[in-house]
């Protein structure tokens, strides 16, 4: 998607009011600006970046750099320091001046960079006991070995190099841990830093995978970003305050910024978890159950009527109530009326059949939001394989003399199209969590408008373009797809305002 | 000589190779010196590379004497990066609340903890500490249900280590 042109569609839609025609344009001209500009021009403001991996590792840098300043350490013994504070750098300086940092640095299992020059005694001897100084024992493979290609951290275990490889790609590789490789010796539990690992891992594709894993928490413990969802793009996004608003990554995925599903305007990040969740728990089967089949009155167990008879005895085998199929009540007063029940008006049949009534209503009222969800779900990937077909119609037309320029309002409508039913779909969820009051009728009325506009700007996108008709369907189109879009931004203005203002109250 | 970047390069090329020397290396020292309670059929070591079968005697003085007991090592190609695969066979398997009645044995080193710089001399010291003070003689807990349920390799148990004390 081109982030440019969203930006240039404000004017494109102001400047379209003296092409109108036709009934819809009548509601057009009565669209509503948003009350307070401000708030509008806020809604729209909301910077953010796109990062590679390699911009990532640049930026943690920084981050590192910035406590450096202040504190002065090795680059990596900060990044362990700070990962083991979440990357909140004013939690480590606060730990770091009002405790022993001596202290900190076991509690991250950190080397003491200020212990350095203390040679340990144990690998000191270690290094004169065999034929001299410059050999030494890799306690790995036991070979002896120079000590040029022996290698080690401040804690004094030295193994040799090419033991050293094998065992860090051997965690990176195998075990996938980046962040909190120890020391190979038994028991040791100080961490390599990063440059040691750089130089000891000779294959660069394990090198990749360990800048990958290190990023990766630096990633999920920063809140400002996040990595794209989509599968096989590695970018993240990272952003100046959590908001729960559309980022468009790179790869042309638009995502929540707040929660990672796809934008979900106008409900709210917490209502959508709440309903995936709970589309997720009502699995079809058991909805379709629901919807065909009576519970016994008395244990909830699921019957299912298998002949003609209304003499029903539930199957559970510690409950065995007989009642009635056709008013709910006990079967016992029904007496020898097989097939006909004249007790449907009996006060405990009524009741037994008001309490049936009332599940059976709120799982009505779930699948009727849930179809409507799931159907512009359905249509926008439909509408998604659609621009296919657009770019068909569009070079057609440039050959029918219209200018590449010209033919760029059928891919805006698709575009449209498909944030219309992006937002529609979402306020099935709002609508479903919603209670009734004024305000929710208006935001129906709303929601019935920008739907029906919605099918047919879906309409006419479906028609077929010739010559002759050609100016005409540009016109027709560009006025539907102008009006769908007043629509949808009148509807989430009007959610919005109900957040403020607190007009929403919600279901359970 | 050594040099030292022939040593290194060469040793990169054949990782295998150098494991497997490793792994000869580790054996003469221990056929030659075995660490206390250990017994070690010179005969049969280096028949196979991958497999090697020890015998553990009880220690004096604890209630295990007079026992003894089969310990099999098994290596896999990445070995010493990787674990052994350690399991008493045979027989007579001992009764510990660390060791499971199909001789899977609950030791912290022999997965998590486990470091290339140990070895199977360092292995069999623990085994013989953790059998030489245990005061009586229980399976774990759980024996009966791991038993039934565990894969054939214990590499593969999620360990929930037991006290190691004990
Ligand atoms: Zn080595
Ligand atoms: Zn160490
Ligand atoms: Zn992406
Ligand atoms: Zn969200
Ligand atoms: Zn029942
Ligand atoms: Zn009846």
């Amino acid at each position: 998607m081109d982030s440019d042109e969203d930006i240039m569609y404000d004017d494109d839609y102001d400047d379209s009011g003296n092409e109108s025609s036709g009934d819809d344009d009548v509601e057009f001209a009565m669209v509503e600006e948003p009350n307070n500009p401000k708030e509008r021009q806020e809604l729209d403001e909301y910077p953010y970046e796109v990062l590679t991996t390699e911009q990532i590792l640049q930026h943690m840098n920084e981050c590192m750099k910035e406590v450096n300043i202040v504190v002065e350490m090795p680059s990596t013994v900060i990044r362990m320091l700070l990962n083991h504070f979440r990357w909140d750098k004013e939690k480590l300086m606060e730990r770091y001046y009002d405790g022993d940092p001596e202290k900190l640095f076991t509690e991250a299992h950190v080397a003491s960079p200020f212990a350095k020059m203390a040679v340990p005694a144990k690998i000191a001897k270690k290094e004169h006991r065999r034929t001299g100084p410059s050999v030494e024992e890799c306690e790995i493979c036991l070979s002896t070995l120079p000590s040029s290609v022996m290698s080690g951290l401040e804690c004094g275990h030295r193994f040799c190099v090419s033991c050293w490889a094998e065992y860090l790609t051997t965690k990176i590789m195998s075990e996938g841990i980046g962040q909190t490789i120890s020391c190979a010796a038994h028991n040791c539990e100080i961490l390599i830093d990063d440059a040691t690992v750089m130089k000891l891992v000779p294959d660069a594709k394990v090198r990749l995978k360990y800048q990958h894993l290190i990023t990766n928490s630096f990633v999920e413990c920063n809140r400002l970003l996040r990595w794209c969802p989509s599968p096989d793009c590695s970018s993240v996004i990272r952003v100046q305050h959590v908001e729960s608003r559309p980022v468009t990554c790179r790869c042309g995925h638009t995502f929540c910024f707040a929660c990672g599903n796809n934008w979900h305007e106008p409900v709210r990040c917490t209502l959508l978890r709440k309903w995936i969740k709970k589309c997720d728990d009502d699995s079809e089967t058991s909805n379709w159950i629901a919807a065909n089949t009576k519970e016994c009155p008395k244990c909830k167990a699921t019957i299912e009527k298998d002949g003609g008879c209304n003499h029903m005895v539930c199957k559970n085998s510690h409950c065995k109530t007989e009642f009635c199929w056709v008013c709910l009540g006990p079967w016992e007063p029904h007496g020898t009326s097989w097939y006909n029940c004249n007790r449907y008006d009996e006060d405990e049949a009524r009741a037994a059949r008001d309490a049936q009534e009332r599940s059976r209503a709120a799982l009505q009222r779930y699948l009727f939001y849930c179809n409507r969800y799931m159907n512009h779900m359905q249509s926008l990937r439909l509408e998604h394989k659609h621009y296919a077909t657009v770019k068909e119609k569009m070079e057609e037309m440039q050959q029918h003399n219209m200018s590449w320029i010209e033919v760029q309002f059928l891919k805006k409508a698709v575009d449209i199209l498909c944030q219309c039913r992006q937002t529609l779909m979402y306020t099935y969820v709002f609508a479903y969590y919603l209670k009734k009051n004024n305000q929710s009728v208006i935001f129906e009325d709303n929601q019935r408008d920008l739907e029906t506009a919605t099918e047919k700007l879906s309409e006419y996108l479906e028609r077929d373009i010739t010559q002759e008709n050609l100016v005409d369907i540009k016109q027709k189109v560009q006025d539907k797809y102008r009006y769908c879009d007043s629509r949808r931004r009148v509807l989430a203005e009007h959610v919005y305002e109900g957040y403020d203002k607190e007009w929403w109250e919600y279901n359970d | 000589m050594y040099s030292p970047r022939s040593e290194a390069s060469l040793a990169q090329s054949c990782t295998l190779q150098r494991q497997e020397k490793r792994l000869q290396k580790e054996l003469v020292a221990l056929i030659k010196e075995p660490p206390p309670g250990v017994v070690i059929d010179g005969e049969s070591v280096g028949q196979s590379l991958d497999l090697l079968v020890l015998s553990i005697n009880g220690a004096q003085g604890t209630i295990y004497e007079g026992e003894q007991f089969q310990l099999q090592f098994r290596f896999g190609p990445k070995y010493p990066f990787d674990s052994p695969e350690v399991v008493f066979i045979g027989t007579e398997i001992p009764v510990h609340p660390h060791v499971y009645s199909n001789g899977h044995i609950c030791l912290s080193i022999l997965t998590d903890d486990w470091s290339p710089a140990l070895s199977i001399f360092s292995v069999c010291v623990s085994i013989i500490s953790m059998l030489s003070s245990c005061k009586e003689k229980k399976r774990p807990p759980d024996d009966s249900m791991y038993v039934k349920t565990c894969s054939k390799n214990p590499k593969k148990t999620k360990w929930w280590y037991h006290d190691e004390e004990v």
